[in-house]
């Protein structure tokens, strides 16, 4: 999706609040933001879009992870000034329609949470991962998911969900035990 | 116990599953409202001494900022200390924020900055400028041991040491066998996924609705009451989704006397959210040091035991846990002598965590063991059958139950136990060594007085709501199955609430009890409305019910049928219909209450027995835990689903105790200084391969009506010394403070 | 987090003009570390140049004498799984791939990644003195929590060390640094680009005064190592975390015999470790264990340990035998597969 610049390519804009264009779960948005203000802070404080959790504000956790231009990305590290332009999926684009996404629906028959608040970055990290295609084993899943703690240790679980997914789409067979 | 159970039992799936993956979930910091205030704290940089002077011009000129609160200008409120003490706090002054110029431990709350905008609170919160008079310190528990004191009140609910048995000293010293060593734990800190958070609604009038990242909404509402002279009619907490407790949420936490302080104050609503850093800044699990000693005879027959620990706790208040009695309940022995001592640090207190005191006094206990059966020449699980515990003997009670055996015949046959070579260092794969470790665990059943309401309507739709949380430990979803179940209906026809304070009375979800005692608690509604239904089905006209008592009949299906002729049925909707339009009932479940329960005549526990499997590379000390088995025995299982889910969290809890969580501080700043999800270690998605878990076949009928004995803890407790009897296994070298890192491998290796 | 002014730049030359412009204007890039040192307060820039809109920074090139020139922008996922990077410096590929996790790495640019700071715990707390966050306040690590702390390199002013895992496989691969300041283009060879401590531990690098990075050029020379090639990470957990003790190799073999050999470390300094001596002494030597010793002793040469870190001397030299024996063998370590082979 591509979003018309309404920012001139070069400006010193001081303090001030700027405008972005962004496409934010496939719906185009104007938006004042101060460059102070993170990604994650404009969707969890402006605009109520709380599904996108802060575990840590510091890229230390992955609970922030959004899908911006098709690449799962820390929200809570980026600038919401510099997202100008850019096309953004959070958790609550991933069932427009109010039907879950198989990720969605593999977390809950696989029981891969438990507090649930990890588990919108989990689940957007792991659409990407398929998305990405480059994880073909439950070792290859651990390492391209370890970018999301899950401090209630639903990580077993969390990687059956995805093989489930991936098994679904072909892109694994599925492992069998021992 | 239930009958026809369709949904108990069975594995379901989270009822809260949808809204959870869907991010419809809503917690603590995510309500909003028009006009909300953001609130950010200032902590202190000292770890003692007194703040003689804040600065807050430059914070204060920032446009947008509303109010800077300091203990200087903080409003009056109830400042008794007896005010802020809730029921699991331990003896002593609990913390109160900006209570004066005092400084009692480093990152202490001392300014609290409130603003338009969480950006502006946050860039002013950096503004703030404070002098300090710095007193000596000291956070270094090595060094405050030689202070060491028994805690002179105790804490409600802990049970201190049992009293000694024997001459535990002198059977040491004719021992044949004897181990003894020092086994010590790193300070740990909770660092549930969402960080503490309060948003306080100012509803006008006084009234406050308060979303507080909490364990007790109750608790939570009442301490704020107290605190601040209000009604408590006056105070809702409403926090249907808590983002992980682990027991740091068990007592409220600064943030919400804060957020309510500047709501009140400023007659508006406020939101605070904790930083991750701040999440170091309160609760945490002291660093504990246990000092153990086994005597047994050549057969390896226990006959001293003495287990003594030394726990850190702060200058203001004496937490206590249950560190060392494990060691005379586990085995017994004719000699036992189990202390338990603190030394104070500057820090702020410690408090619950997952199984607080267990899996320190285990890890020591069942560190020890293995050291013994290597000592006697014994295999571990023989050693321990050798010295299985019949009863209670720090109580002298009979136990409720105690499958532990089956968990070690079970857990020992699905690890492949009988392929062992005892010899450590004999297993191996190409550089790695292969490491099998064991150990037992053992966390306590309760069961704690609950209510509950259940309502159902014209529509047959079943509401039960009760004020316990669910942090994650799958509360709504055993409910619903529990009601289902109780009248027959689909688990899509019940819905539960829970979480909000107005709600029928709960104690804080901690110490595995929610399970049983929530899930009685809605049982007893339960079959109070069945009874309220069969005895206005049998007053209907032609009812085919008609006579029949509630033993008589059954609810399946949506509808009352006869037990023994299905075919005299009616549906639920005309049982409601005649019993008025819907039908209502409260009721409790708690010790003793429904005349099932004999808790003073009987001691009662959940038992595990865990393997572990572990790799060590030889020359880099490079450790993979491959496989776990855990083995459990807890009573009933509701739902297999979620309670595997509640075993695998708690075993990944115990590798990280094992391998990765340790808080540092600097003892000469008294300050922690990895204070950050980069570098205070969990574990991540690639240390945990593969855990498998067993529920091991245990009936129980005395400790709560259900059957259920609650699976919160046990998971973590035997772990962290399965772990480190593998490292043992694997390299020969026996690690004895935790955490396991690669530098202690090498340093043993070398 | 201070109140900054954003500059969104469009050309390098509008970036240099305004980073020149101001001592305390900063590049954002990724934004993955500067934004996460701006909330602990630790950076507090005036204005922050965007550079990402900037075509000239963007993208992977061949050199006219068959090296790669990478942009400053280029996320470091598009290196690691490019294919040119990982056919012909897989060594480059393997080491990126070890850092941060899929969310950092697709954010995290290649510029950004040569100029992240350190990791030490007290730099990233403003309530501790610490000499390279704020010169002449002292060094809070010596004496204190040294754990991640540098055994190679260090001085009495700062003990820290370079956190990337990138920088130390283009240590290894002996890379170029292009970089653009007001006095135009000029060419920093990689063990330049970052600096020693010594008296002036603020100073991470050599760049001067409203110089950017613009790319980074691996030289053709550095292509010839097939699978002979590692780069083995030690840590406290077994992802995302930052090296205790990393080591980037690549050897060029004839047969059983090493002919000239590559090895740089992490974790260790206060940049990426190379000594010559090390490698030359692997030169004609068989591909053994003994060989192995030798050069690591040689790297270490002089290594020290602190109170909390003295382990990683030892550490360090058995990776480092490890490595090279990973390399020999052609069996670099997997990056998913947390076994070491
Ligand atoms: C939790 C966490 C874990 C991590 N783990 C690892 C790890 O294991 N291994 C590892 O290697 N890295 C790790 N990283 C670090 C990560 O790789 C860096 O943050 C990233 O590479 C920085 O790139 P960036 O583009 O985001 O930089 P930015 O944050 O945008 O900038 C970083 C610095 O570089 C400067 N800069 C940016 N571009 C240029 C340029 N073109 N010229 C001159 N200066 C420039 C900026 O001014 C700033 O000072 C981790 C980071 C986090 C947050
Ligand atoms: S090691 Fe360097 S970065 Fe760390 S405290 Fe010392 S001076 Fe600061
Ligand atoms: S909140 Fe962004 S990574 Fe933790
Ligand atoms: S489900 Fe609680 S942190 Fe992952």
């Amino acid at each position: 999706m591509s979003v018309h610049r309404d920012l001139p390519a070069r400006a010193i804009v001081g303090t001030q609040t700027v405008t972005i264009a962004i496409a934010l779960n496939g719906e185009r948005r104007s938006l004042k933001v101060s460059p102070a203000t993170t990604l994650l802070d404009l969707l969890r404080h402006d605009l109520a879009l709380t599904g996108t959790k802060k575990g840590c504000d510091h890229g230390q956790c992955g609970a922030c992870t959004v899908i911006i231009d098709g690449q799962r990305i820390n929200s809570c590290l980026q600038l919401a000034v510099m997202q100008d332009g850019k096309a953004i999926t959070t958790i609550e684009g991933l069932s427009p329609d109010g039907a879950l996404h198989p990720l969605q629906a593999a977390f809950i028959e696989r029981d891969a949470f438990q507090c649930g608040y990890c588990t919108p970055g989990q689940i957007c990290s792991g659409v990407a991962l398929i998305a990405e295609g480059r994880a073909t084993s439950r070792e290859e899943i651990r390492e391209h998911m370890s970018g999301n703690i899950c401090r209630c240790g639903a990580y077993p679980n969390i990687v059956d969900a995805i093989e489930d997914v991936l098994v679904q789409r072909g892109q694994l067979m599925k492992e069998t035990v021992e | 116990m239930l009958k026809n159970d369709t949904h108990i039992g069975s594995p379901r799936s989270r009822v809260d599953g949808p809204a959870k993956v869907t991010g419809k979930a809503t917690y603590a910091a995510e309500f909003a409202t028009p006009d909300l205030a953001h609130a950010y704290i200032v902590g202190s940089s000292v770890a003692r001494g007194k703040i003689t002077g804040i600065d807050v011009a430059a914070a204060g000129a920032v446009p947008g900022v509303i109010k800077i609160f300091t203990h200087e200008n903080r409003p009056r409120t109830a400042w008794l200390s007896f005010r802020h003490k809730t029921i699991v706090g331990p003896p002593g002054r609990p913390f109160r924020p900006l209570y004066s110029d005092e400084i009692q431990y480093s990152g202490q709350p001392i300014v609290l900055v409130v603003a338009e905008s969480f950006d502006v609170a946050r860039h002013a919160a950096s503004l703030v400028k404070v002098a300090y008079e710095q007193h000596p310190h000291e956070t270094d528990l090595g060094r405050a041991r030689s202070d060491s004191y028994e805690p002179p009140r105790r804490r409600l609910g802990i049970a201190p040491p049992p009293k000694p048995r024997g001459d535990a000293a002198k059977a040491y010293d004719e021992a044949a066998v004897r181990v003894s060593a020092e086994y010590t734990i790193a300070t740990e800190h909770h660092n549930p996924m969402e960080p503490h958070a309060t948003t306080v609604i100012w509803e006008g009038g006084g009234k406050l609705t308060v979303h507080d990242k909490t364990q007790g909404v109750q608790s939570s509402q009442a301490y704020v009451a107290r605190v601040f002279g209000l009604s408590s009619d006056d105070v809702r907490v409403i926090s249907p989704y808590v983002g992980g407790g682990f027991g740091s949420g068990l007592r409220p936490q600064h943030q919400l006397f804060l957020a309510v302080m500047a709501s009140l104050a400023l007659e508006r609503s406020v939101r605070l959210e904790l930083t991750r850093q701040q999440m170091f800044s309160h609760v945490h699990r002291p660093e504990t040091i246990n000092v153990l000693s086994l005597g047994a005879d050549q057969d390896g027959k226990l006959t001293s035991i003495q287990h003594h620990a030394l726990a850190a706790t702060s200058r203001f208040e004496d937490h206590q846990e249950v560190v060392v009695n494990w060691s005379g309940l586990l085995y017994p022995a004719e000699n036992v002598d189990l202390r338990y001592e603190l030394a104070k640090l500057d820090t702020a207190s410690p408090g619950d965590m997952r199984a607080p005191g267990a899996p320190l006094g285990v890890f020591a206990l069942e560190s020890a063991m293995d050291e013994l059966a290597i000592a006697a020449g014994i295999d571990p699980i023989e050693l321990r059958l050798r010295n299985y515990a019949e009863r209670d003997e720090n109580d002298d009670k009979p136990f409720t139950s105690k499958a532990l055996r089956a968990c070690y015949s079970e857990g020992a046959e699905r690890f492949g136990w009988s392929r062992r070579d005892p010899k450590p260092g004999s297993m191996r794969e190409g550089r790695e060594l292969i490491g099998w470790g064991m150990a037992s665990g053992v966390w306590d059943a309760n069961m704690m007085k609950t209510s509950a309401r259940a309502v159902l309507g014209a529509d047959g739709k079943l509401a039960i709501s009760c004020a316990t949380s669910d942090i994650g430990t799958g509360t709504y979803t055993i409910l619903t199955q529990i009601a289902a179940d109780a009248l027959g209906l689909a688990m899509d026809d019940v819905t539960v609430a829970l979480g909000d304070s107005s709600l029928p009375t709960s104690p804080v979800q901690g110490g595995s009890w929610t399970a049983a005692s929530a899930g009685s608690a809605v049982m007893a509604a339960c079959q109070s409305l069945r009874e309220t239904l069969v005895k206005h089905a049998g007053k209907i006209d032609g009812s085919p019910l008609v006579g029949a008592g509630i033993d008589d009949v059954a609810f399946a299906g949506g509808r009352i049928m006869m037990r023994l002729d299905a075919s005299r049925s009616l549906s639920l909707a005309d049982a409601v219909a005649a019993a008025g339009g819907s039908v209502e009932a409260e009721e409790s479940a708690g010790p003793g209450l429904l005349g099932l329960m004999l808790p003073k005549s009987h001691s009662s526990y959940t038992h595990a027995a865990v393997f572990a499997e572990v790799r060590i590379d030889q020359d880099l000390g490079v450790l993979r835990v491959t496989r776990i088995v855990s083995a459990v025995a807890a009573g009933r299982i509701l739902n297999p689903k979620t309670a595997r889910s509640q075993i695998i969290g708690g075993v990944v809890w115990g590798i990280g105790m094992a391998l990765h969580e340790e808080t540092l501080t600097d003892h000469r700043l008294g300050r922690i200084m990895n204070h950050s999800f980069a570098e205070y270690h969990v574990p991540a998605n690639a240390d945990i391969h593969d855990i498998e878990v067993i529920f091991v076949e245990e009936h129980d009928d005395k400790t709560s009506p259900i059957g259920v004995k609650g699976l919160g803890e046990i998971g973590i407790v035997g772990t962290a010394a399965a772990i480190a009897n593998a490292v043992h296994h694997a390299t020969g070298n026996r690690i004895r403070s935790l955490p396991i890192t690669i530098d202690k491998i090498l340093a043993d290796a070398v | 987090m201070n109140r900054f002014s954003y500059h969104r730049a469009d050309t390098i030359d509008d970036a240099v003009r305004a980073l020149a412009a101001d001592p305390a204007a900063k590049i954002i890039a990724g934004g993955t570390n500067l934004v996460d040192l701006m909330k602990y307060d630790v950076e507090k820039p005036s204005t922050l140049i965007d550079v990402t809109r900037i075509e000239a920074l963007k993208g992977i090139s061949e050199t006219e004498d068959g090296g790669l020139r990478i942009g400053a922008l280029v996320p470091n996922t598009t290196v690691a799984y490019d294919e040119r990077v990982a056919s012909r410096y897989p060594l480059l590929a393997s080491a990126i791939l070890a850092g941060a996790t899929p969310q950092l790495r697709n954010a995290a640019t290649t510029g950004g990644n040569l100029n992240q700071r350190t990791r030490c715990y007290y730099f990233n707390d403003v309530a501790t003195p610490c000499n390279k966050r704020e010169p002449g306040s002292g060094c809070s690590a010596i004496g204190g929590l040294n754990r991640i702390h540098a055994i190679l390199g260090a001085s009495e002013h700062c003990i820290a060390t370079h956190p990337s895992d990138m920088c130390v496989g283009l240590a290894a691969l002996g890379a170029d640094v292009h970089v653009v300041g007001p006095d135009g283009e000029r060419v920093i060879p990689f063990a330049d680009y970052h600096r020693l401590p010594r008296d002036a531990p603020q100073r991470d690098n050599t760049l001067r005064l409203g110089e950017i990075v613009v790319s980074i050029v691996l030289p053709p020379d550095a292509a010839s190592h097939g699978v002979h090639h590692s780069y083995l990470k030690l840590r406290d957990r077994l992802s995302y975390a930052f090296a205790l003790v990393s080591v980037a190799t690549a050897l060029t073999m004839e047969g059983g015999t090493i002919s000239s050999a590559r090895i740089a470390l992490g974790g260790v300094a206060h940049k990426p470790w190379r000594r010559q001596e090390a490698e030359t002494a692997l030169a004609g030597r068989a591909a053994d264990e003994h060989s192995f010793a030798v050069a690591a002793d040689l790297l270490l040469d002089g290594a020290q340990g602190h109170e909390h870190n003295a382990f990683k001397v030892e550490l360090a030299r058995r990776a480092v035998i490890r490595a090279l024996g990973q390399a020999a063998a052609g069996t670099p370590q997997s990056q998913t597969d947390k076994r070491i082979a």
